[in-house]
């Protein structure tokens, strides 16, 4: 708060500071945030343009950032593989997972963080320790759990693992231990049991961490790659749109359809986009919140 | 009595209401966690080929991780080449996206900087896109005559031959050793002699265009998270200790090195973890971009996992490998903690 504090008052010179240093600082930082934004910005608007261009006028240029024709034959062909079921299996299995993670995640995170229960430090630290296993590590048995309960190749194979991250509910256990305990207090006196305590009282105070908590399980889940990678071996009508794009890419051999190619990420990349630039503010204090503690 | 007997039934009020809170998640951790840690124990011992009833699978014992680890053959030679990119390509990333974050995040935290949001926002807007999408993008700059090399012939004025960046399985070690003229011809002979399946003379290659590829992208994508977890961390040391400092006439440089790197350190653990954790399991990149090639030098342990259990059907030979993986990542770890010598606010 101090450094916003400081936007308005000019900060004294340093002793010893000569009165050219402050503005020769400023250019050198800008120069360098700038230069960088472009190396950040440019590659994202080239793929765009370059999803609207004819494969020909791709081979001959491909840095230009104006289509000379500009054509919709990129995302025409790309719908002809069943990208539009693709996209709506994206959306339909992360929206089941951010929901489920929300309800779930509060659940743990408020028992952890506000119920004296016996056993709930060992239940934490065993959360926390899931956290420290690398996913990669656990696909091979993954995948035998999700062959023995039937779970290969199906809505819920894709979801029902993921219902519930430990990031979650780290975030939610974090949130519930700022809210002032006098708040349940007076609902216990009121006669309420936890269950309603923390459905009426506490989880409608929650509003910031809930939403920072939507943001991240539904980027979670609609850029994972790796699981359904795992889960969907043969029934493509199950795609998501990342496995999708990258079998795509995979069948095309050496002949890159570029326009298809980039047509499809940025298929996957612009609904990400505007819930980012909607709610960004969440996702910085999300990912500051779990940096600083956790 | 009255009073005590209604302290124990909150008591066991308490703990219904904990368990019954936490059941949904020690029912789904249970299932897709701890016992799939189990089961992959149990079927790195087994000869399981993915297939089969798992019921079939022979118990093989340590076979699996001999052949790895000490085998002589191709696959001891796969595993170690794969761990060996995969260092090359976390050595390279890790101090990459440290030092370009924090620095990042130092200029942004100046108090007079304008555009804040905007410089935040852009560099963290790779951080929430697909890494397929991101993938299939870099695929296309690093063809010969796409945007890499164009730009580097532009700031080289010329000078620069473009690269097949994804296709050149030349090291960079080899490449500034043959620059000086040092060849596996001309090299000395100990060079061609063998350690865990590899030449000295492969050991000492250096990641190779196409990795190197993969890293300059995975940096990119990754130095915005970083560099807001960098901020928060900046944000919470109170201004008037940079003020105070300034009034000492203590430098910009001095003030780096004696109050924001300390106050850091946790920050620092944490950022250098996540890196650590995130290079060793690098796998949706070469899934899409280069498949392990060319010459198998975008092959990552990560990979190599995949690849033995789904592409080649020897699930127990790929759970040794993810075992393998798990222990290496958790002995780094515990390495860093030490040399930063973090309590590990994690």
């Amino acid at each position: 708060m101090t450094t916003t504090v400081s936007d308005t008052t000019p900060v004294p010179l340093a002793v010893g500071e000569r009165t050219w240093v402050r503005p020769l600082k400023a250019l050198i930082s800008y120069a360098i945030l700038f230069l960088l934004a472009t190396m950040f910005i440019y590659p994202f608007l080239l793929a765009i343009s370059t999803s609207f261009k004819t494969l020909p006028e791709i081979n001959q240029n491909s840095v230009g950032l104006i289509p000379q024709t500009f054509t919709l034959e990129g995302y025409e062909r790309l719908f002809s593989f069943n990208v539009g079921r693709w996209t709506i299996n994206s959306a339909l299995v992360a929206t089941i997972i951010t929901v489920l993670n929300l309800f779930f995640a509060s659940l743990a995170g408020y028992a952890l963080a506000r119920i004296p229960f016996p056993g709930s430090r060992l239940a934490f630290l065993g959360i926390l320790g899931t956290m420290m296993i690398p996913g990669i590590v656990l696909i091979i048995p993954m995948f035998i759990v999700l062959k023995t309960l039937g779970l290969l190749n199906n809505y819920g194979g894709l979801i029902i693992p993921k219902v519930v991250t430990a990031f979650g509910i780290f975030l939610m256990k974090q949130f519930f231990e700022s809210v002032p305990k006098e708040l349940e207090e007076a609902a216990r006196i009121d006669g309420a049991t936890q269950f309603q305590t923390f459905f009426r009282v506490i989880l409608p105070t929650a509003r910031p961490a809930l939403v920072a908590l939507i943001i991240f399980s539904f980027q979670g889940a609609w850029n994972d790659f790796m699981h359904p990678l795992i889960v969907v071996t043969t029934n493509q009508s199950l795609y998501t749109l990342p496995l999708g794009l990258a079998l795509l890419r995979g069948g095309m051999g050496q002949n890159l359809l570029w326009n298809s190619l980039l047509a499809g990420s940025m298929l996957t990349t612009v609904p990400m986009a505007i819930i980012f630039f909607i709610f960004q503010r969440y996702f910085i204090e999300g990912i500051s919140y779990s940096g600083i503690k956790g | 009595m009255a009073a005590a007997s209604g302290i124990k039934g909150e008591d066991r009020e308490r703990a219904i209401a904990g368990w019954l809170f936490m059941s949904p998640t020690m029912l789904i951790f249970g299932v897709f966690i701890i016992v799939p840690i189990f089961f992959a124990i149990y079927f790195s011992l087994t000869d399981w080929n993915g297939i089969s009833p798992p019921g079939e699978a022979q118990f093989i014992g340590l076979e699996n991780y001999r052949t790895v680890l000490a085998g002589g053959g191709v696959r001891q030679a796969d595993f170690f080449k794969a761990l060996k990119n995969t260092t090359y390509f976390a050595l390279g990333v890790v101090p990459a996206q440290t030092i370009i974050s924090l620095l990042l995040a130092v200029i942004v935290n100046q108090a007079w900087l304008r555009f804040k949001g905007f410089f935040r926002t852009t560099y963290y807007f790779p951080s929430i896109t697909s890494s397929i999408a991101i993938s299939l993008m870099f695929l296309f700059f690093y063809q010969r005559s796409g945007l890499i090399n164009q730009v580097l012939s532009a700031v080289s004025f010329g000078n620069w031959e473009p690269l097949a960046w994804m296709a050149d399985p030349r090291g960079l070690i080899h490449i500034i050793l043959e620059a000086v003229g040092v060849t596996i011809r001309t090299a000395p002979e100990f060079v061609r002699s063998e350690v865990l399946g590899l030449t000295i003379w492969d050991w000492i290659s250096g990641p190779s265009v196409a990795l190197m590829a993969i890293m300059f992208m995975n940096t990119w994508t990754t130095i915005g998270t970083m560099m807001v977890i960098f901020l928060a961390a900046l944000q919470s040391v109170p201004g008037y200790v940079y003020e105070a400092a300034q009034l000492d006439g203590a430098s910009a440089m001095r003030q780096f090195r004696s109050i924001t790197l300390p106050l850091l350190r946790p920050t620092l653990f944490f950022v250098i973890t996540l890196g650590l954790i995130g290079t060793y399991q690098v796998f949706d990149q070469v899934y899409v971009m280069s498949s392990g090639g060319p010459a198998k030098t975008t092959l990552t342990v990560a990979y190599l996992v995949y690849q033995n259990g789904f592409a080649n059907s020897n699930m127990g030979m790929a759970a040794a490998i993810a075992i393998l993986l798990f222990i290496i990542i958790f002995t780094l770890t515990m390495i860093q903690r030490r040399i930063t010598g973090s309590e590990g606010d994690l």
